[in-house]
């Protein structure tokens, strides 16, 4: 994962509410077996709609998303996240994120900036013309025209964003309390601690 | 000294946890991981270059459903049907390469076991009460059913578990949702979850795990508990949770990878001390009265937008909040449905009975209970009962419920997820209305432009028969 602590660009507007994985980036472009190439395929059907934020030429590019409550509900796919990421989207602000989705953005270096819908609504309308700056550092969102809202982050989160550092390889490290707990639990709770070796 | 009384989730998260850093994250202990052909490969891939073995293969099972076609699979000779689709095909190969290379058990399209992920893992045994059980998918929280802890995961958590068998996440706030009372005739488990998400809404449980407490989910079959907490994810909740009871021991009891002699023991012992204590508390609590739920169907492409079935299409004006209002515009101008419609007069193309939700065996008899003697609208063009694995297909098969199925006009398949996602070529085309007893009504879920309302088996099995959404009690005995 690569260290991010600042971005700041145009945003795409598009604060729609509840809006699920599919709709981020439908099935059909789940049959790959690689994480590039599917911005073509996010928001597929919005980019359909006539008037829509994703082929405004205004937002191409844009490295913020602006969303409404819920954001990234309904699917675990992960390359919901992907598929932000080859658009050049790095970070989204909503009202509120869905778990699994919050987890998948930060395991692939999206910040995900939870702000209260009263912000949402100012940065929708600043976001038409002008450019937003997100710091992770300072947990700060803020516009060219002074306003200012600071968000909640995880602090181990924030500390693996800041440092982009390995997950899998932090919890390898930790191979030794693992190891020790599968030894509690074979005595412990030894009918989950295995499989039975007849079963198929 | 008395114990502080907890909840059943926190009871299944101390018996997992391996360390808690000062911030509160801390690191899990998975038992269980189910992984299928759509959100592995990635993950695998980066173990490969990352010269990562897999640290419990034996405690991970592969089997592939998302992307397999429902038409037979072999031909009349006996000989395997290629995959038609070169990116199916390949994703396909890819989990039948990689469970292998990596020591992982793996059921294949064309064995008797294969199936959906979440039929498969119950019905072999291998999810258990009291369990951690992952998937690289949302309904995992399906498990929830037998009182384990499952929930679905990116495939960054994929890999992650696949390298450690373990993952960093921070304790969820508790939600009990109780519904106690009597069901009606014609209610089921999908409609009651269909209400719950209805009431709580799709973001109600987010940050949560629900347990679905009261006497409406005691007397449930855990088939009817699976279908109930695999929604949990609908309401928002990553889990949902059932107490594990006599029912669920029954159920688990000499499955293929169930625990046996000693083993089972002890398991029923811990088991049976997993309930919820008296006095301990959730963090929201929601009361439901089972009276007050009807057949519930959907009609918008959120799953909370519910509506029991003799109700009409809800008009934007309807809803308090501005956004939803806004929502719902949108959603009744994809939907092209007109408020004040009443439901029973919404004509259906296409008839889904099928996915993780409701395609176990039970489901299949609630169909055909339904179907039987009669014969599917004509405007109904296509409508397809796809069973959750093979298993279930020769249980229905034995019991000649494919029979009345296929003599009421509509096709009995080979198991898989189909027509929920349409990833394989199961589509409900652009425009047309699908009766579904899925999971999401979600736009395009079923294909491009296709429109979604979601029931329980029995309703689906009533559209089939009258072309419209209908209340199936007029047509109970």
């Amino acid at each position: 994962m690569d260290a991010i602590s600042h971005v700041a660009g145009r945003a795409i507007p598009f604060g729609r509410k509840n809006v699920d994985t599919d709709v981020v980036i439908p099935a059909h472009w789940l049959k790959t077996i690689t994480r590039e190439g599917l911005g073509k395929g996010a928001f597929e059907a919005v980019k359909k709609e006539p008037g829509n934020v994703f082929t405004d030429p205004e937002y191409a590019g844009a490295p913020i998303l602006i969303a409404g409550d819920n954001f990234g509900c309904g699917s675990s796919r992960e390359h919901a996240a992907w598929a932000l990421l080859d658009m050049g989207v790095s970070c989204v602000i909503a009202p509120s994120f869905s778990d699994i989705f919050s987890g998948n953005a930060f395991k692939n270096g999206i910040l995900t900036v939870a702000l209260p819908q009263e912000a949402i609504d100012r940065l929708m309308e600043v976001a038409r013309e002008h450019p937003i700056d997100v710091d992770l550092e300072t947990q700060s969102v803020t516009t060219p025209f002074q306003d200012r809202w600071t968000f909640e982050i995880d602090a181990f989160r924030k500390h693996c964003l800041l440092e982009g550092l390995d997950e899998i390889g932090l919890t390898m490290a930790q191979g030794d309390a693992i190891s020790v707990y599968e030894a509690k639990a074979k005595a412990d709770l030894p009918f989950l601690a295995k499989t039975p070796a007849t079963a198929a | 000294m008395t114990k502080q009384p907890r909840t059943l989730y926190q009871k299944i998260w101390d018996a997992h946890v391996i360390d808690t850093r000062d911030d509160g994250t801390s690191l899990i202990y998975i038992d269980r991981h189910l992984v299928h052909e759509v959100t592995s490969p990635q993950a695998f891939e980066s173990l490969r270059v990352a010269g990562r073995p897999v640290r419990r293969p034996d405690l991970t099972l592969a089997v592939p459903d998302h992307n397999l076609p429902t038409t037979a699979r072999k031909d009349a000779a006996g000989h395997i049907l290629p995959i038609t689709d070169p990116e199916s095909a390949q994703q396909l190969a890819a989990l039948q390469k990689n469970a292998p290379e990596f020591g992982i058990r793996y059921i294949d399209s064309t064995d008797a076991e294969q199936g959906i992920v979440h039929v498969v893992g119950p019905e072999q045994g291998f999810s258990l009460p009291g369990a951690t059980i992952v998937c690289g998918d949302s309904h995992t929280a399906c498990h929830g059913g037998l009182g384990a802890l499952a929930f679905g995961i990116g495939t960054s958590e994929v890999e992650h578990v696949l390298a450690t068998q373990t993952l960093l996440l921070k304790r969820s706030k508790t939600m009990e949702v109780r519904v106690e009372g009597q069901l009606g005739a014609g209610v089921t488990s999908k409609d009651v979850v269909l209400h719950v998400i209805g009431v709580i809404g799709t973001a109600g449980g987010t940050g949560h795990v629900i347990e679905f407490c009261g006497n409406v989910f005691e007397e449930m079959t855990v088939e009817g508990r699976l279908t109930v907490c695999n929604m949990a994810i609908e309401g928002g909740a990553r889990a949902g949770l059932i107490a594990p009871d006599e029912t669920t021991f029954a159920y688990v009891k000499g499955r293929p990878y169930a625990p046996k002699g000693e083993d089972w023991d002890k398991a029923l012992a811990w088991w049976r001390s997993l309930a919820t204590d008296e006095g301990a508390t959730f963090d929201k609590s929601v009361q439901i009265r089972a009276e007050d739920i009807q057949p519930t169907v959907t009609w918008g492409t959120s799953p909370e937008d519910t509506s029991a079935i003799g109700g009409s299409v809800p008009a934007p004006e309807d809803f308090a909040d501005a956004s939803k209002r806004e929502a719902v515009k949108v959603s009744l101008d994809y939907m092209g449905l007109t408020p004040g419609t009443k439901l029973t007069d919404v004509e259906v193309q296409n008839v889904f009975i099928g996915s993780c939700t409701n395609s176990r065996i039970e489901d299949i008899r609630a169909a055909a209970e339904v179907l039987k003697g009669r014969h599917k609208a004509d405007n109904v063009k296509w409508a397809i009962v796809v069973p959750g694995s093979g298993l279930v297909k020769a249980q229905a098969e034995a019991e000649g419920l494919d029979k009345i199925i296929i003599d009421a006009g509509l096709e009995w398949r080979e198991p898989g997820c189909s027509a929920c996602l349409a990833m394989n070529p199961d589509k409900v085309p652009a425009g047309e209305r699908c009766a579904s007893t899925s999971n999401r009504n979600f736009t395009g879920r079923q294909g491009p432009g296709s429109r979604t309302h979601l029931m329980s088996p029995a309703m689906a099995a009533a559209a089939a028969v009258t072309g419209k959404l209908t209340d199936v009690r007029e047509l109970m005995g």
